[in-house]
């Protein structure tokens, strides 16, 4: 029999968010304070209204069993942190309750409480403390987190000094050595190098097989899949789904929520654009041979726009432009890349629709953002709208040699190889 | 929140602590929880590491490094006894003015030190706070007590100065500890109360300064008690420092009164202060992160 480590009973959180923010609010902001004093003081008495509830979490119940990984998956605002960081007692929930049977290690980010002008050596010991271990521990471990993180000649530079993969590297190696019985971690593979992200995954994969219990939030759904056995996928505050982490996963990828990827404006009067052109409708989806659904590195795929030509004669064609979500320019396309006579000829006046294939196996597993550019006469760029679609393309581990990281790279092409044995001289025939 | 059974961590081997399994149990907690204590001794190492690394972290990188420590007080000693002891002639008890002045200063830049880390401690940590749980009463503490290195720089300041003044050491000197306590104890309490109210009103960075300045004018730093109007010697006796002040300059330098009800009423603002502050702290603590 199996005891429970975590056992989680009807937890909750409610945060009272500030008046002004209620419109834009995507994600659980505790309270904001404005810059008139009185208003704040006089609000603090004020009970919260309706519209100034966000519950980040509502009645969470779940039990990990000893020893178990367990993955946590959920978009951005979800509520995963939150829940995180109450069994991690950062902050209070507002009801219900939890109990944590063993230490508790958190490692919701990597380098907490580093101080830059400390040395190596003496962060270490640092965060170390702040983690709860005793300097006996940090002492047994030294030699093994030093090695880790592999900073051994810079062990008594200041860490202002350390470039910032060494910063992560060594802030890792800390918290990895804890030895609590449970873990706790945010996404903290989200930084680092592939190689390190490698590193830390496997020793994410020790861990789990030295009896301890780790909860583990992340997007990385390679990584969730291939580390853990059982998965919870939070939805607004609620337990979506709970069970075997290639189900959930799969289940939560085809909800593809975090994404934006069609977008309808049925009106012209009220639709973007400008006195030549109105945008109707963008969208991208898997093309109609493709197996799947989803988005994934091996969908090929088609961008659609559709917009009304408000001038008759006009000579307009489309365009798109694919960016990484820190804005790198993946590739741009136009109507015309092939026929130079498309957008030569003037349209009518009336809805054009346009058609863009991307092939499979072409981009990498990311958030993509695709801006839409409408060009007139040939070049002249009359309309552009930034983040028209948000794309997020996932891998699904098919490819071979692909393990639990994301392998760098703006594009992830699938290309041709041709590998023959050649013989060594001498050793022919 | 409570840790029931969690005191047995610093045990050194493993084995022994595993034999003893220990449940956490998260639920809101009500009214007034307990203070905690038990959970700060767990972490006294932290409180050790934090109180190094506010002192160590400030001096690196300076030119003067350390010298910092020592050349503030003389520094400070200096222009006091310019202006006030030869310009304006403030009376200092028969005393030289520089050694009236450095017994004065010595215990007031503890305690205004302190409090102002106490109270700007809270939100300057905000990035551990929010990332990683301990007991947080552990860093207005560090705050509080990092300036005990300070201190003892500023000792050896005066003491220097007592051997160029060719004055006497004395037996009551062994009461300094004492009165150092009363003044942490007093730095604490006031870093408490702003600590915690600078969690809601960032006004509180502004408002120590003024509020120390205020209170230095009030205390007998720059001036003897002896030219305070004896109608309101007791509500000057309310301030804690007017007490611990008089305690340094009676043990240091054999300026009379020697303390006696100014000290018990020291004590026991301080005492109050402390206690509610630390509860108030701890209330507000449970929740803290949400607020920022």
């Amino acid at each position: 029999m199996v005891d429970p480590a975590v056992q989680v009973d009807r937890l909750s959180k409610r945060y009272r968010i500030g008046r002004s923010l209620v419109q834009g609010a995507d994600q659980p902001r505790p309270l904001r304070w404005r810059a008139s004093p009185f208003g704040q003081l006089a609000s603090s008495f004020r009970a919260a209204g309706e519209d100034e509830i966000l519950w980040a979490l509502k009645e969470v119940s779940f039990e990990v069993n000893q020893g178990e990984v367990i993955g946590i998956i959920g978009r951005n605002g979800a509520g995963k942190s939150t829940l995180l960081k109450l069994l991690s007692r950062i902050t209070e929930p507002t009801s219900g309750k939890a109990l944590l049977h063993g230490r508790v290690g958190s490692l919701l980010e990597v380098g907490t409480g580093f101080h830059p002008e400390l040395t190596g050596r003496e962060n270490i010991y640092l965060s170390g403390a702040i983690l709860g271990m005793h300097r006996s521990e940090v002492e047994r471990k030294f030699d093994e987190i030093v090695a880790f993180a592999e900073v051994d000649r810079f062990l008594d530079t200041p860490v202002k000094r350390y470039s910032s993969g060494m910063y992560v590297r060594l802030a890792f190696a800390v918290a990895a050595h804890l030895e609590t019985e449970i873990l706790l971690m945010d996404e903290v593979l989200a930084v680092g190098d592939a190689a390190f992200q490698r590193k830390c995954l496997g020793k994410m994969g020790d861990v789990a097989t030295q009896g301890r219990t780790v909860l583990f939030v992340s997007h990385n759904m390679v990584a969730v899949q291939n580390l853990c056995p059982r998965a919870i996928w939070i939805q607004d505050g609620q337990v979506a789904e709970m069970g075997g982490s290639r189900e959930v996963v799969s289940h939560y990828l085809s909800t593809a929520a975090q994404t934006q990827m069609e977008r309808v404006w049925p009106e012209p009067a009220s639709a973007p654009g400008n006195e030549w052109v109105r945008v109707h409708r963008v969208g991208i989806r898997p093309e109609a041979s493709a197996a799947s659904q989803l988005l994934t590195m091996e969908t090929p795929l088609a961008l659609e726009v559709e917009f009304w030509n408000l001038i008759p004669g006009e000579r307009l064609h489309a365009g798109w432009r694919v960016l990484t979500d820190d804005q790198i320019v993946v590739f741009s396309t136009a109507a015309n890349d092939r026929d130079p006579q498309v957008g030569t000829n003037g349209l009518p006046a009336g809805l054009v629709r346009s058609v863009c294939h991307v092939p499979a196996g072409l981009l990498n597993e990311d958030i993509y953002r695709v801006m839409l550019l409408v060009f007139r006469n040939s070049t002249r760029v009359i309309f552009r709208m930034d983040d028209a679609l948000t794309v997020d393309i996932t891998d699904l581990g098919t490819r071979r040699g692909s393990r639990y990281v994301r392998e760098p790279g703006v594009v992830r092409p699938l290309l041709d190889w041709e590998t023959v044995v050649e013989g060594q001289p001498g050793f022919a025939d | 929140m409570r840790v029931p059974a969690s005191s047995e961590r610093s045990d050194p081997s493993m084995a022994a602590r595993d034999l003893r399994p220990m449940t956490i149990t998260i639920q809101r907690s009500k009214g007034w929880a307990s203070l905690g204590l038990r959970d700060i001794w767990e972490y006294r190492e932290l409180l050790g590491y934090l109180v190094w690394r506010e002192i160590q972290g400030a001096y690196r990188q300076t030119a003067l490094g350390m010298s910092w420590l020592f050349l503030r007080p003389i520094v400070n000693m200096l222009i006091l006894s310019l202006v006030f002891g030869r310009m304006i002639q403030v009376p200092s008890d028969n005393v030289p003015y520089p050694l009236f002045s450095l017994a004065g200063l010595l215990v007031w830049g503890f305690f205004s030190n302190g409090a102002m880390r106490g109270a700007r401690s809270l939100v300057a940590n905000m990035n551990v706070i929010s990332k990683v749980y301990f007991p947080r009463l552990i860093i207005p503490i560090a705050g509080a007590s990092s300036g005990l290195v300070d201190l003892g720089a500023a000792f050896c300041v005066f003491f220097v100065a007592l051997l160029l003044y060719r004055m006497p050491l004395r037996v009551e000197m062994v009461w300094i500890p004492l009165f150092t306590l009363v003044a942490l104890g007093c730095s604490l309490a006031i870093g408490l109360w702003l600590a915690t109210l600078s969690v809601k009103y960032r006004d509180v960075e502004f408002a120590v300064v003024f509020l120390l300045q205020a209170m230095m004018y009030l205390s007998p730093v720059i001036y003897p008690v002896s030219i305070v109007p004896e109608s309101i010697r007791w509500l000057y006796a309310l301030n804690p420092m007017t007490g611990v002040i008089q305690g340094y300059r009676w043990a240091l330098l054999g300026i009379e009164p020697a303390p006696g009800a100014e000290m018990v009423l020291a004590v026991v603002i301080t005492l109050v202060g402390m206690i509610a502050g630390a509860y108030v702290f701890r209330r507000t603590e449970r929740t803290v992160v949400d607020l920022l």
